[in-house]
């Protein structure tokens, strides 16, 4: 390891210095990064943290979990529903394993957080001890840095390293690991935020050839064709995003990360893309002639079979990380550079065009779907209650302006398919990741970091048990989390695969549940139950205006399917209506 | 569309780098994930002071490798990765051979096979002597396949090392990139 430099770089810190404990440094450098609220579980080898944390309980507000998981998937709520840095705290070995998946999710979704882990004594290092876990080694695949501390005169600058590598350019989850005995020691505590790294380039540079190039091909274009991602989101680009589609009059359809970055009643927001998602986005992907990719990385379950993806279009493609490029899918027209600065300058180069004909062609497809699928999930005829009609009428009482966070499964795809959005970072969900149990601390998370919003978070009766403890976390905050459970009593998207694609064969996936009115109710929240479809208006009703949280499980079908679908290894045009 | 040859061949893949531990594993994981084993993997100093390298070598498809290579720039401490095809590089592995020293003593047909291989003695004890040869791995094995016979005692072979086939390297890049202020942990 490299001698540690403290000499400033730039800036000179107002920060006069004084010496502390490496543990009370970390405190400072939170607070220092503007960090105010924080969630974990206290251990051993965390313990000075948490004890430093005892003096800053005005200035630095620290949630108690009931998991590791719980806290980690808390933390990613709150980072991606305040577009600030998650913050988790936990102890070695279990404390730190536990916060793996959480850490792979926010990697694979781009979620900016710091987590910070205690670690044994330095002097025990490799020796087998109590909690002692190779926590570097084993979230190093799945981290966007990490780094273990073992001097407390390190502290500082890690953490400020951290915060500068977690929220910039492509963001992502770092983190720090700090041996107890850096915790005890003493420093001149001295803190200055980090604002460059000679090794690491935030964002590449923008080419101004290959705006041109873009911008000639959109306007050359007959049938262009916007696909949008999270990147907008990211970037804080929903504005720029809008004129750049308003002025080419360009169709766009976004990916579940994306949802929510243009509002859903925008005449230009043509819906969903994916597996799960809209009829005429799918379709169509092989009918454009330019295809502009904006902030998204062509996942599989976009694409569907890459052999037979948009493979008549050219393809443009925005994207802040040079590795996406070509990874799946091959850029005509690669546009490197933040889409907040790279979108208006494309924007300026567009002519002004016509296009109805070809957004008229998603209608078209649209009514099809709302024949063929939307109008009996939205409203149907049979007694059965479907998981469509209940987001339906949840957009009703939230007016779209609620911030919608799902768990995984069969009720993320309708939650995703129906739920409206007026702005954005509205939409919170494990999409690239796929975690069941992401959901309920998630829309914790989500409460606090916007606490001036409605937050509901729509879960299946599979996901909530794998992380149900976190009702206590939501008691004891007082977060305003509504938990809307559509519960059909089975991991209804794997029964679905089972049904479609296995023979009916249900292995393990009917689910004979506990009273989770009983539960809810042990978690001392209110609850309510709809069981038939006249209960369910003055039911959503309630669960909206009541103050405060509250536990509304409905019963829908058991064995329903989500449509349309491209079946696995199949190409986007092979979406099945039925 | 530019067209990449789609069969596997030999790449040598450099990559400059802050000199930080776990940057190893950092890099070797991004094979890992993609299951491409690495036939070899040196680090070292580089020409610029307090920079390493590390010299890899694969054989893969370009397209994999651009991926890969992709991946591995991205690491933030990473400064710079770049991939050569085999003519691109000028390279070498080292090679050791230990054998009995009585072997020696009866004639002269070792010293005959070490000097045409261009190889030479490194040392020669009371019971084993050790034999150097620079070179390709074919070059080495060619030598390794005339010493079996007298009965090798035991064999290494070093990884790759390589340096680009041009006037400068990836260093020149590099330097522009160390004049940005960092903290350096």
């Amino acid at each position: 390891m490299a001698s540690i430099d403290l000499q400033p770089t730039e800036n000179k810190s107002p920060s006069h210095q004084t010496t502390i404990t490496g543990a009370e440094a970390v405190v400072q450098s939170l607070i220092q990064e503007g960090v105010d609220i924080a969630f974990g579980y206290p251990g051993g080898a965390i313990m000075p943290v948490y004890d430093a944390l005892y003096d800053y309980q005005d200035r630095l507000h620290h949630v108690l979990a009931r998991h590791e998981q719980g806290a980690i998937h808390a933390a990613q709520g709150y980072a991606r529903a305040s577009g600030k840095v998650g913050v988790c705290l936990a102890t070695s070995g279990p404390g730190a394993t536990n916060l793996i998946t959480g850490i792979a999710d926010a990697q694979i979704d781009s979620t900016p957080l710091v987590c910070i882990t205690g670690q044994v004594p330095s002097h025990l290092l490799g020796s087998d001890a109590f909690q002692e876990t190779d926590v570097i080694g084993i979230s190093m695949p799945v981290t966007k840095w990490n780094y273990q501390v073992t001097k407390a005169e390190e502290i500082p600058l890690a953490i400020a390293k951290a915060f500068y590598i977690a929220r910039s350019g492509r963001p992502g989850p770092v983190l720090i690991d700090i041996t107890k005995d850096a915790q005890f020691q003493q420093l001149d505590f001295h803190y200055e935020k980090c604002s460059s790294i000679r090794s690491y380039r935030e964002e590449p540079a923008i080419d101004i050839d290959q705006i041109e190039a873009a911008a000639n091909a959109i306007n050359e274009a007959e049938r262009p064709y916007v696909l949008f991602g999270q990147g907008i989101i990211l970037a804080e680009a929903e504005q720029e995003f809008k004129i750049f589609v308003e002025q080419g009059n360009l169709p766009a359809a976004w990916t579940i990360l994306g949802l929510s970055a243009m509002e859903t009643s925008h005449p230009l927001n043509v819906g969903m893309l994916g597996m799960h998602g809209n009829y005429g986005p799918n379709l169509l992907t092989n009918e454009c002639d330019v295809l502009i990719a904006v902030g998204m990385r062509f996942d599989d379950r976009v694409t569907g079979d890459l052999e037979k993806y948009a493979k008549q279009a050219k393809v443009i493609h925005l994207e802040i990380d040079p590795a996406e490029i070509n990874k799946n899918v091959f850029a005509h027209i690669p546009v490197m550079g933040n889409a907040k600065k790279t979108l208006p300058l494309l924007t300026q180069r567009l002519q002004k065009k016509d296009r109805s004909e070809w957004v008229a062609q998603f209608a078209e497809c649209d009514r099809l779907e709302h024949e063929k699928v939307i109008q009996e999930e939205l409203h149907p005829t049979k007694d059965i209650l479907t998981m469509g009609e209940v987001i339906h009428i949840l957009n009703e009482k939230t007016g779209g302006d609620a911030i919608i966070v799902t768990d995984v499964g069969q009720h993320q795809m309708v939650a995703c398919r129906y739920a409206e959005f007026v702005q954005s970072k509205s939409n919170i969900t494990s999409g690239g990741l796929g975690t069941m149990g992401f959901g309920l601390p998630a829309a914790l998370g989500a409460a606090l970091g916007a606490p001036n919003r409605t937050v509901v978070c729509v879960v299946g009766d599979g996901g909530l048990q794998m992380t149900i403890q976190e009702l206590a976390t939501v008691y004891q905050t007082q977060a305003k989390v509504k938990v809307l459970l559509l519960n059909n009593e089975f991991l209804g998207m794997v029964r679905q695969w089972q049904q479609l694609f296995f023979d009916k064969r249900y292995s393990s996936t009917e689910m004979i549940n506990p009273d989770f009115q009983l539960l809810a109710k042990g978690f001392r929240m209110p609850t309510n139950q709809v069981t038939h479809r006249d209960q369910l208006d003055q039911a959503l009703t309630e669960f909206i205006e009541t103050d405060g949280a509250y536990f509304l499980e409905v019963m829908v079908g058991k064995e329903n399917n989500v449509f349309p679908m491209i079946p696995s290894g199949s190409g986007v045009a092979e979406i099945r209506l039925d | 569309m530019e067209i990449l040859d789609m069969e596997k061949q030999e790449f040598t893949i450099t990559v400059y780098t802050e000199n930080q531990v776990g940057l190893l594993h950092r890099i070797t994981t991004i094979f890992t994930k993609r299951k491409i084993n690495l036939e070899s993997l040196t680090t070292s100093e580089s020409e610029i002071e307090g920079i390493h390298r590390f010299t890899i070598a694969v054989t893969e498809t370009e397209e994999q490798v651009i991926k890969v290579v992709k991946q591995i720039e991205k690491q933030v401490e990473v400064l710079k990765a770049d991939y050569y095809k085999k003519k691109e590089v000028v390279q070498q592995e080292l090679a050791l051979y230990k054998i009995a020293t009585e072997t020696l003593t009866n004639g002269i047909e070792i010293e005959r096979i070490v000097r045409e291989h261009n190889a030479r003695f490194l040392t020669i004890e009371r019971e084993f002597v050790v034999i150097e040869k620079a070179g390709y791995k074919r070059e080495t094995k060619a030598l390794f396949d005339e010493l079996e016979p007298y009965g090798i005692k035991e064999f290494v072979r070093s990884g790759r090392i390589a340096v680009a086939r041009q006037q400068f390297g990836p260093g020149k890049e590099i330097e522009a990139l160390l004049q940005t202020n960092s903290p350096s942990l």
